[in-house]
């Protein structure tokens, strides 16, 4: 081997190490943990084969609740999150004056912790004293009042809401930076066609900015199902475990002091996440393709 | 670029590599290194008065002693984990968790066993100190962990988990502040008068599921005696016996008459302070701390502390109480040696009393209890009474717990009946026994 593929071979040194403790070597750990039974103090793990994966397939029906649960959230955060961006983006993108501004208030929820924002928005669902409530009955609509944390029918679709809110300013910046880069010579051609806004909307705008959606879908399923932080400040998984996302789990997994479980937890999870960004994408091909 | 740049540049990276990895080995060793005996702990209130004690302590013996906080408590039982994992433990530390992790550590080979300690000079140690506090960090011959016989934890104070009424809200709703409920139906009662004059009820942390298990047990333990109890957790017994049922009925009762305060299963034992310190509440079930919590946000309140109220005569109310912190002498530490004479220091009763005007908790020094404010000692009245999953022969497994504490948030949010969740969790049992 020449010198000069050695040295070149020492340049990329640092990236390796880096790149192998800290990924390659945690993910060989984690699968290797899952197939033992461990609490994470011994010197020995004990091997249990498969068993791990067995007990979440057949036997654990909460972790496909958290499942569950965090595939509603995500439904909520596809949709009224998203949709919400792109009409604020679409707004935003039509030159307003103060388009700048919005652009900043916009984007004030997602960089606020996320800790804080579920312990002010437990506040305002409060049965008792929340301002949400407060503002029914001075309405006049006190009958709809209710404990929107500790009811199972609404708790989770309350968190939904806090979530989309939190998360939609993401969503807007992406959306307004795709909608910047379609080249207004295709609006004004479709216009010169006779277009109205809805048809340069739908045969302009969506076909322009498909890449841009599946590329918001992504980081909006994986940000929404990766998501508990939120969760633990409103609920803590609660009542009775109707709000529980699979990372809570993992983590009531690891509390429990049981880490080859929790392994089996989270390489499942990373799989099913993976999975679906495999498919997006490939959808994604498929459409630019079309 | 020339063969001497290139060189330079390959060295240039081999040393930062040797840099980034010499770094980060010392930062392993630096705990081992350092002078002084190294505490780590995760009570943020015990802080100053730990520093102090820790001054104190070098004046009269010159030896250094490091307290190092780290919290929240969540993050420092990671932290310990992963220390022992590195073997980069301190020489003191506190294991936050069940007995069973307290087992695991002293297995690995991480905990000093105390016992010699404690047994020196007739018993001097041990014999200043509250059995049932010494219990909780001792494993008993045979243990179901299969850890040698022995103390392995010096209790540094005693927590225990009561009733705490508000005695003007008792008042105002007609009932005698002086006479709290004495019995289940009493405070069924008591709960249906407040509720009557729009009072908030019974208020308790009870997103927080270890507050809504030992509430529970405590009446597993008096409606069906500690033996049922512990043949359940065993597998002798079932979940479904009426005995059980009758446990999660107690949750229908107080749900029927409306006695909760409202979202009290989504509500972290922080709020539920709040709420009985701002008088929202007229009942609340807390630990022996909630003294100084009180105290800080509401410094007049009007409250005493009484023993829950029971359901039968038949057998014992029982109530959780265990150390409040305990700490762990690291049995490969150099400096073992003064960590433990620390430790005897620390539980002497000067220095208890120290800690009881400061943090204003339960002693674990028997001659200090003399002491302690008024409403800490109705706490301390009761610590004969005191039973904790640690000092168990069995112990539950984590799975059955856990539908056991859902089903009961269940139950109070009116999902499931008394006899579905003890079916439920009779189902779950029978699993992990199959196991």
């Amino acid at each position: 081997m020449s010198s000069k593929r050695i040295s070149n071979y020492f340049f990329i040194l640092p990236a390796v190490l880096i790149f192998s403790t800290f990924y390659i070597y945690p993910f060989f750990k984690t699968f290797q943990l899952s197939l033992h039974s461990w609490d994470g103090i011994q010197p020995t793990m004990q091997f249990v084969g498969l068993a791990n994966f067995k007990d979440l397939f057949l036997d654990d029906k909460a972790w496909w609740s958290s499942m569950l649960n965090a595939g509603y959230i995500t439904l909520w955060a596809l949709t009224f999150q998203n949709i919400i961006a792109l009409i604020l983006a679409l707004a935003c993108d039509k030159a307003l004056r103060i388009g700048s501004i919005y652009r900043v208030i916009f984007f004030i929820p997602p960089v606020l912790s996320e800790i804080v924002v579920g312990l002010v928005w437990k506040w305002i669902y409060n049965g008792d004293y929340g301002i949400l409530n407060h503002w029914l009955v001075s309405l006049g609509l006190g009958s709809l009042a209710s404990d929107w944390l500790a009811q199972p029918s609404t708790a989770l679709t309350a968190i939904a809401i806090v979530h989309s809110w939190k998360g939609f300013g993401w969503a807007f910046i992406i959306l307004l930076a795709g909608l910047q880069t379609i080249p207004t010579q295709l609006y004004e051609a479709a216009y010169v066609d006779g277009a109205n806004a809805w048809r340069r909307f739908v045969n302009v705008t969506i076909p322009m900015m498909v890449p841009v959606f599946i590329m918001v879908m992504i980081l909006t399923i994986l940000g929404t199902m990766q998501g508990f932080a939120l969760i633990l400040a409103m609920t803590g998984g609660g009542p009775a475990g109707h709000t529980e996302v699979p990372v809570i789990r993992i983590l009531n997994s690891m509390k429990n002091s049981q880490f080859g479980y929790a392994c089996a937890q989270a390489l499942i999870f990373g799989m099913i996440l993976v999975t679906i960004s495999f498919i997006q994408i490939r959808v994604s091909k498929f459409l630019k393709q079309e | 670029m020339g063969f001497k740049k290139r060189g330079a540049a390959i060295c240039l990276v081999v040393l930062l590599s040797f840099v980034l990895i010499g770094n980060w080995g010392c930062s392993f060793n630096k705990i081992a290194d350092s002078d002084s005996v190294v505490i780590w702990h995760w009570m943020t209130d015990r802080e100053d008065a730990f520093n102090t004690l820790a001054a104190k302590y070098e004046e009269l013996t010159n030896t250094k002693i490091k307290f190092e906080l780290f919290t929240p408590s969540d993050v420092y039982s990671q932290k310990i984990i992963a220390s022992a994992q590195g073997k980069t433990l301190p020489d003191v530390f506190g294991i936050l968790g069940k007995k069973r992790d307290a087992a695991s550590f002293v297995k690995a080979g991480h905990v000093l066993d105390l016992t010699s300690y404690m047994n020196e000079d007739n018993d001097k140690w041990r014999s200043m100190i509250f059995d049932k506090a010494l219990s909780l960090g001792e494993f008993k011959p045979g243990n179901v962990f299969g850890v040698s016989a022995g103390v392995y934890a010096v209790p540094i104070d005693l927590m225990n988990v009561q009733m705490v009424y508000n005695k003007s809200l008792l008042k105002k709703a007609g009932l005698d502040p002086n006479r709290p409920p004495q019995s289940w139906n009493q405070f069924i009662e008591y709960l249906k008068k407040l509720r009557a004059n729009d009072i908030g009820g019974f208020a308790s942390g009870w997103a927080e599921t270890w507050l809504i298990d030992s509430f529970a047990l405590n009446y597993a333990f008096n409606i069906m005696g500690e033996d049922k109890v512990m043949a359940t957790i065993k597998g002798d017994a079932s979940y479904n016996d009426a005995d059980w049922i009758k446990v999660f009925k107690l949750f229908e009762e107080i749900r029927d008459v409306d006695g909760l305060v409202s979202g009290v299963v989504t509500m972290d034992n922080k709020y539920a302070e709040q709420l009985f310190s701002n008088e929202k509440a007229a009942f609340a079930y807390n630990g022996s701390w909630c003294v100084n919590v009180y105290k800080g946000m509401n410094p007049d309140l009007d409250y005493c502390a009484m023993m829950l109220p029971a359901v039968t005569r038949k057998n014992p109310m029982v109530i959780w109480g265990s150390a409040g912190a305990a700490f762990y002498v690291n049995k490969n530490s150099p400096k073992a040696e003064k960590a433990v004479e620390f430790l005897k220091w620390l539980t002497e009763e000067d220095q208890q009393v120290f800690l009881i005007e400061e943090t204003v908790n339960l002693p674990s020094n028997k001659k200090s209890l003399t002491k302690i404010p008024k409403v800490l000692s109705q706490f301390a009245d009761d610590l004969n009474s005191i039973t904790h999953p640690n000092i168990w022969p069995y112990e539950e497994s984590p799975r059955v717990t856990e539908t056991f504490d859902k089903g009961i948030q269940s139950i109070i949010i009116g999902e499931k009946t008394a006899e579905e969740v003890a079916a439920e969790v009779a189902r779950v049992k029978e699993k992990i026994l199959a196991k």
